[in-house]
């Protein structure tokens, strides 16, 4: 039996949203700040700083010090435990679609495996 | 391959799967009328169901219960919200308790199925899944209905997609 983490609706509603997937997506490999990340959207720099800290409650990004700077970088684990019930769920139908598919004989084309 | 596309919709805790079947829309309905043939796919193998019940109607029910390695047996239900031979199937799936009733603290998964024609004498089944809550996800799958456990696990979506790996 798994056990969700507490935030776990929180985690899903962060990433409803377009841009916030999108800094997700930018901050697992960029070194950027908030102010840098805000000049990839045509919104302000406190919108930006907004999308981030709902990510950041959520668990999805952290904000690291390095050296001066403070960068946002993507918690990729967060992102996997958000993902990883859908998956698992697509992995139950994609089973279930599978063997229908041998039932109807379409598997006859396709070697054994 | 069977399984044409998936959408998945965290927000909404909502999952599609399109898939196309070398056979007619009577066929493919056939798999969810006789529930000798439903056996055979609804669990895995090594999560066997069986229907004791099966009542493919508007109002009707059908009731199952799946076999596991270690001899559980997990009951269900379904109960059926709507249903036009050949092109359309809803349901409600529960659990039900040791007496074969309906467990109402346990989730319901409603799910949605659509069969239409794709020409070529193929036909595309749409599978519309939804989910009440995260937690009710979490439950579903905890009751024997995961496979291919080790491969999901790891697995990113779209977002991670065609990112380079952090070294």
């Amino acid at each position: 039996m798994q056990v969700a983490p507490p935030d776990f609706d929180r985690m899903f509603g962060a990433l409803a949203d377009a841009t916030r997937r999108d800094i997700v997506r930018r901050a697992i490999d960029a070194e950027e700040g908030v102010a840098e990340l805000a000049e990839h959207y045509p919104m302000s720099f406190a919108a930006v700083q907004k999308h981030v800290a709902i990510l950041e409650r959520a668990g999805l990004v952290t904000k690291v010090r390095i050296g001066r700077r403070k960068v946002v970088r993507t918690n990729l684990e967060g992102l996997r435990v958000a993902r990883r019930l859908l998956d698992q769920y697509e992995e139950v139908w994609r089973g279930r679609l599978g063997r229908m598919a041998q039932l109807v004989g379409e598997d006859r084309k396709e070697p054994p495996r | 391959m069977t399984v044409t596309d998936v959408r998945k919709d965290p927000q909404n805790l909502t999952m599609t799967l399109d898939a196309e079947f070398d056979a007619t829309p009577d066929r493919v309905w056939e798999l969810w009328a006789d529930p000798r043939q439903l056996e055979r796919w609804w669990g895995p193998p090594t999560y066997p169901a069986t229907f004791t019940s099966h009542d493919l109607r508007e109002g009707g029910r059908a009731e199952y219960h799946m076999t596991g390695p270690t001899g559980d047996q997990p009951k269900g239900y379904w109960e059926i919200t709507d249903a036009e031979p050949p092109h359309r199937l809803s349901f409600r799936d529960g659990f039900r308790d040791a007496d074969g009733r309906p467990n109402s603290d346990m989730p319901v998964n409603e799910v949605d199925v659509t069969i239409s024609d794709a020409g070529g004498g193929r036909t595309k089944m749409s599978i519309v899944s939804i989910f009440p809550d995260t937690a009710a996800m979490e439950q579903l799958l905890a009751m024997g209905m995961q496979e291919g456990l080790t491969e999901a696990v790891g697995q990113i979506d779209a977002i991670l997609a065609g990112e380079p790996a952090r070294a």
